[in-house]
């Protein structure tokens, strides 16, 4: 068999030698008529002497379509998420823990080490891997149905410990992934597949605001909530992202950033009255800013790992 | 003269770009990419006005415009 096979693959090649040749010259060609054609992308090649690229891709984020629906803000957070492991040059020693959500496949889309972990459970499984490997950079990336959920007691004792770990929060107000139903960040009102007639506050209680919650708890070095609905917002929680991922490399305790985000699908807005309702409803409900920003140490300072003591490569910028 | 660069395969029309370009150049075109979007786009004659500012790029979720800013000094000269 083995030897059959061998012999077939064998037999193509010198085949394949010939075709090669010919394809060289017609890129020849090629090349030799691009020259005349193609105008337009003439005047682009020339034009990027003095240009200077300002915007692309950061090289932890991988080159590659979402899965997320158009004016999905997911995207937009993942983007800075890999910005600043690039620019805090994180990326080489970073372990994630992804969540479930519509951000469960995290994995696929930023470079680095990830665990997926149970459903709520990132920070538990975020506080493993980093008491065991104290050196590496871990954060959790998780949505509002996946926290401040099933996962209330994770996160809630996660950052009582004052764990050196970062939580990305993304808070869209509905379970996305499965469909749109109400989540406890809901807003009142606010119309899901399971609660058709809108949230009600008598039955269903008010909406948690997560970065309030962790700013009062004791191993907390920084909480804050940001928007993604408009550049001037966005541009601020990239800000807020970098204090939450700097509290861990300076090793002071648990950093907290919440993103208020959009899910245009399951509103059942288009993306542009998507960014308008979050301009409108949520910031009124969910105030932005910092929480809470120590200075110093949030616990006693046995969890320091020595790798870390010293902060990260991008603490000076 | 800066300018934008869309990735058209990667667009999915959601249109966001177009409502944070301060000079309003971007619009949706009628082409239709690979995946059933009407991807967005600045028009021949509108890209003069572009100024660099990267807004469409930051608010873009799916990393479908680059941007590219001529350098400033030559420009002055």
């Amino acid at each position: 068999m083995a030897k059959a096979k061998s012999a077939a693959k064998a037999a193509p090649a010198p085949k394949a030698g010939a075709p090669k040749a010919a394809v060289k010259k017609t890129a020849a060609k090629k090349t030799a008529a691009s020259k005349v054609a193609p105008a337009p992308k003439k005047t682009v090649a020339k034009a990027a002497e003095n240009e200077e690229l300002v915007f692309t891709r950061p090289a932890a984020l991988a080159d590659r379509a979402t899965h997320y629906c158009p004016g999905c803000h997911h995207g937009i957070a993942h983007r800075m998420v890999a910005e600043l492991l690039d620019e805090m040059d994180l990326a080489g020693r970073t372990v994630a823990a992804s969540a479930i959500g519509c951000s469960v496949f995290l994995y696929n889309y930023i470079k680095v080490d990830t665990v997926e972990s149970p459903h709520g459970r990132a920070p538990a499984v975020a506080t493993g891997i980093k008491r065991a490997r104290g050196d590496k950079f871990v954060f959790t990336y998780q949505g509002d149905g996946d926290l401040a959920s099933i996962g209330m007691a994770e996160i809630m004792h996660a950052a009582n410990r004052g764990e050196r770990i970062t939580v990305v929060f993304v808070n869209n107000t509905v379970y996305g992934m499965t469909g749109g139903q109400m989540a406890p960040t809901t807003l009142i009102g606010q119309k899901t597949t399971t609660c058709p007639g809108g949230r009600c506050k008598d039955r269903e209680g008010a909406p948690i605001r997560m970065a309030e919650i962790i700013a009062q708890l004791g191993g907390t070095a920084f909480c804050a909530r940001g928007s993604l609905d408009s550049v001037k917002n966005i541009r601020q929680a990239k800000k807020y992202m970098r204090q939450a991922f700097e509290a861990q490399t300076k090793g002071l305790g648990f950093g907290f950033v919440e993103l208020l985000s959009g899910c245009p699908t399951n509103w059942r807005l288009s993306p542009v009255a998507a960014n308008k309702r979050i301009t409108d409803e949520m910031i009124p409900y969910f105030p932005l800013g910092v929480y809470k920003e120590l200075e110093g140490d949030a616990t006693c300072g046995s969890l320091i790992a020595p790798g870390t003591a010293a902060g990260g490569a991008g603490e000076g910028k | 003269m800066s300018r934008i660069v869309v990735t058209e395969e990667r667009c999915k029309g959601c249109l966001l770009c177009t409502t944070v370009c301060p000079v309003s150049i971007i619009r949706q075109s009628e082409r239709i990419n690979q995946q059933g979007y009407k991807v967005a786009e600045v028009g021949a004659d509108d890209m003069g006005k572009c100024t660099g500012c990267t807004s469409c790029a930051t608010i873009c979720p799916d990393m479908a415009i680059e941007v590219w800013r001529t350098k400033k000094s030559k420009k002055a000269a």
